[in-house]
């Protein structure tokens, strides 16, 4: 993966940046020039906001088929997880096992290794969610 | 020096493996073994987790204790012998996951297992000398012992993280010292996987003789004794020498135990004086006093005098875990796994 | 703009086809089309290439040229389009080709697809079909492609009472379906106890949940409806077709239980065909996962959201039962070189429309509806197509 291409992304991906429409309120994830609601009013008024670190499970799965950079860690789960009072995004949930996850779980964020292309190149970092404190 | 910690935090991975199990892969008696260190656990990182990860979850834990604007950290140091980057700095990967960057110094540490403490000596002069509001000292390690080796019962992984200032502070540090000599106890060679070390020449020479030294240093300069700190925490490569060196220095058990993780976590290196001192800090009432010694081979040590405050109820919260809460943990692996996790099979 | 119709159509047998390269099957399938349609390659005015990731598979981009070159027609120097849409890709290449000729642009044009996925491991090639989805925010963190269908599925058996046997009937059925298909990967009945018990992928999707990798290739060829009798006695007209985007990221969607792509290309396509769902009398829809085949029957309205698994299941989705889906045996017997797999299924039809399927032929066909995703539903493409002799 070229390097500039993650690490442009850095912000949203340590710090859950997104972005609310001036316009509607509405929050997107990751960052949007444009509001799919409001088009031409939104542009500029995109502002830049950080999300929730929690959120709840909308769905999930449990990967057993895994892409090279996830090979070390299966099985594990990956969600669909709803931020608090946003939106939604994707992201594996670490530290229980993944049996525990369950539809509605509460998940907080947490910063993990993302994967690197060979083991002389960069690391990429990034979120992972792990269960909130009040589901351990 | 009215410089102290105005909040702290610390991350240990959930996995842990018994000395037994791998006593039991190399053919020795891991029973004996476990005794001989008194080490019934250490922590293992799970495959997405280094020195960096571990670092960023200390510092942020730090920050939910504490009310500041991340822009006002003007220095952050981690200090580790396990950076995941030969040239990179884990610094600036702290720095940006909490929003601290850009405007501020940043540096990587490295004296085996007392880069932290030395990062926290630094931090102290840029605070002190009105050079930074605030600086972030980290000590973090994801330390490897070689295949079979008796490092490999306990070098494990954890980390913890300080913010010095002048400000909200909740326990001053009323004075540090260091004692440093040319001892090669132990080190590892750039490029090389695994540390090497000196046997028994790690205790007499260097453990010992540091740690001693450093901490009679204090004495004598603080006026001080054991019997004027509730607790005291020394740098922990095993279970045993820290409580010698604590009798020797005439501290009780008492004193000791809270800081005295490596039983349950193993080793932490850099992590392991500084998660000491956090679970003192969980737990200590205003006005105890607190002695810390540190040691990294090659070889130093560097000592505190730190005096809780009131504020410390401040930094009490349900945001982050204990380091107690941390400690605790029945996530067991294997041998298999614990090669696995730690890149030691060939792929 | 002008009613356009196909005139002959071709494919290669499904599978891993280890001997051909992307050139070959690519032109087997055309050739075929042609010799099927009784033109030759100087009738040709333009062709459009459906395919996904030839760059990614093969290391080959800039397909469509080579597809015309192997095809004998560089001296012709016609033009040459790749169009991509990810799993949509032949279809989509179908709907430009249609709307060239609609236009009086050409008159004769090939619409092809291929993919030649297995000259690349299976890892690799299945991180390549994850590049469909959100490469930035789902692949990276660490979401496959079929793990994204997975969450679908635990969110339809979590509101709709869906369950693993319901999905592991589409499966039996496809492959039944399949065994009748001369073109199959597949060409083998399975039981509901092999799916179930087969090797997890992505939980609770196994591994015969899942449509298999496939080297193929599919092709049409198209012309104005008023000259189609001139080629064949059997035209079969493009009655109406839509197709819609939606976010690319599974996360963004409204509702993962539904695909809003889906539901607007179909209303747009019977629209277009003035016909109602009702009217069609078989459907090949884009079943990469057994989820996904009860999604779409439910997205196309031919059963009531949350309906899917027990139709399935009761066997109202068999040949010749209520609607007949996937008589090819889908893309889960049938096979999904995904380039191919839009077009396949326009085979398909074809084949069913003119009364070609034998043991798999639908009583009376009349109408027949294909529908093809592009990723996790950012693009859904549905055709619809009626006999015009």
């Amino acid at each position: 993966m070229g390097i500039p291409r993650f690490w442009r992304e850095t912000p949203s991906r340590y710090n859950l940046i997104g972005t609310k429409c001036g316009n509607c309120g509405t929050i997107h994830f990751p960052p949007r020039v444009v509001c799919p609601s409001c088009h031409r009013k939104s542009i500029g008024k995109m502002e830049r906001i950080h999300l929730s670190n929690e959120g709840t499970v909308v769905s999930y799965s449990i990967v057993h088929d895994a892409p090279h950079s996830f090979k070390m860690q299966k099985p594990y789960a990956i969600a669909m997880i709803e931020l608090e009072g946003c939106c939604r995004l994707t992201a594996p949930i670490i530290d229980c096992d993944p049996s525990d996850v369950k539809i509605g779980m509460k998940v907080e964020a947490t910063f993990r290794k993302l994967g690197e292309q060979e083991k002389d190149d960069v690391i990429h970092y990034g979120y992972k969610f792990r269960p909130a404190r009040s589901e351990r | 020096m009215d410089v102290g910690i105005v909040s702290y935090g610390g991350y240990i991975p959930r996995w842990r493996i018994k000395p037994q199990d791998i006593a039991k892969t190399w053919g020795v008696d891991g029973d004996a073994i476990s005794r001989g260190l008194n080490i019934v656990s250490k922590s293992v990182p799970s495959p997405d987790e280094d020195v960096i990860t571990i670092s960023v979850e200390a510092t942020r834990n730090l920050l939910k204790k504490v009310q500041i604007d991340p822009k006002d950290i003007g220095a952050i140091y981690v200090g580790s012998e396990s950076h995941p980057y030969a040239v990179k700095p884990t610094a600036t990967v702290v720095a940006e996951a909490i929003e601290a960057s850009p405007d501020l110094t940043a540096a990587d540490y490295e004296f085996a297992c007392k880069a932290g403490t030395a990062a926290i000596q630094t931090c102290m002069g840029l605070v002190a000398s009105d050079m930074v509001k605030y600086g972030i000292a980290v000590g973090s390690d994801t330390s490897q012992g070689a295949p079979g080796d008796p490092l490999e019962y306990s070098a494990s992984a954890g980390g913890a993280a300080f913010l010095l200032g002048k400000e909200k502070v909740v326990a001053k540090i009323n004075e540090t010292l260091s004692y440093t000599t040319d001892t090669p106890d132990f080190w590892r060679r750039e490029g090389q996987t695994y540390p090497k070390h000196g046997g028994r020449f790690t205790g007499e020479p260097a453990y010992f003789k540091h740690v001693l030294t450093c901490a009679k240093n204090l004495f004598q300069r603080t006026g001080t004794g054991p019997e004027d700190y509730q607790y005291a925490v020394f740098h922990q490569p095993n279970g045993k020498f820290p409580v010698s060196a604590g009798k020797k220095l005439g501290f009780s058990i008492d004193q000791i135990k809270t800081g005295l993780l490596v039983p349950r976590i193993g080793n932490t290196y850099s992590g392991a004086v500084l998660l000491g001192l956090a679970a003192i800090l969980d737990i200590a009432d205003p006005d105890e006093r607190v002695f810390v010694v540190g040691y990294g081979s090659g070889a130093g040590s560097d000592a505190f005098d730190i005096t809780v405050r009131d504020e410390i109820e401040n930094t009490r919260t349900d945001k982050c875990p204990t380091i107690e809460e941390m400690v605790e943990s029945n996530n067991f692996v294997d041998y298999a796994t614990y090669a696995k996790f730690r890149g030691k099979i060939l792929m | 703009m002008r009613d356009v119709a196909i005139i002959g159509v071709g494919d290669t047998k499904f599978g891993e086809l280890w001997d051909r390269s992307f050139r070959d099957i690519g032109i087997e399938a055309g050739l075929e089309a042609l010799e099927d349609a009784g033109i030759t390659g100087q009738q040709i005015d333009a062709l459009f290439i459906g395919n996904m990731s030839a760059g990614k598979f093969i290391e080959q981009e800039h397909v469509a040229a080579l597809v015309a070159d192997y095809s004998g027609l560089s001296p012709r120097h016609i033009p040459a389009y790749r169009i991509e849409a990810a799993g949509a890709c032949g279809a989509a290449a179908l709907a430009c080709a249609h709307m060239s000729v609609s236009s009086g642009t050409y008159n004769i044009v090939v619409v092809g697809g291929a993919e030649k996925m297995t000259d690349v491991g299976d890892t690799e090639a299945a991180e390549i079909l994850s590049a469909t989805a959100d490469q930035e925010w789902e692949s990276v963190f660490g979401a496959t492609f079929a793990s994204l269908y997975a969450m679908m599925a635990r969110r339809h058996m979590h509101e709709y009472g869906t369950t693993r046997e319901q999905m592991a009937a589409v499966a039996v059925k496809n492959h039944k379906n399949g065994s009748l298909n001369p073109s199959a990967q597949y060409q083998r009945e399975i039981n509901k106890d092999l799916v179930l018990g087969a090797p997890p992928v992505a939980e609770p999707l196994g591994l015969f949940d899942c449509a298999p990798l496939s080297d193929g290739g599919a092709a049409v060829v198209l012309c104005p409806l008023d000259v189609a009798k001139k080629f064949t006695d059997t035209p079969i007209k493009i009655a109406g077709y839509g197709q819609a985007s939606d976010t690319l990221a599974l996360h963004d969607r409204r509702d993962i239980t539904t695909m809003d792509a889906t539901v607007l290309a179909a209303k747009r396509a019977l629209h277009n065909a003035k016909l109602a769902t009702k009217d069609v009398d078989l459907a090949e829809v884009h079943d990469n996962f057994t989820i996904t085949e009860i999604i779409a029957i439910e997205d196309l309205g031919f059963f009531e959201k949350g309906k899917g698994g027990p139709a399935s299941e009761e066997g109202r989705t068999a040949l010749n039962a209520e609607i007949s889906i996937n008589t090819s045996g889908g893309l889960k017997a049938r096979g999904q070189p995904v380039g191919a797999t839009g077009l396949a299924q326009v085979v398909e039809v074809f084949r069913q429309l003119q009364g070609d399927c034998g043991d798999r032929q639908v009583d009376g066909a009349e109408i027949g509806l294909t529908h093809s995703l592009g990723g996790t539903g950012a693009s859904s493409v549905v055709h619809i197509f009626r006999r015009a002799d």
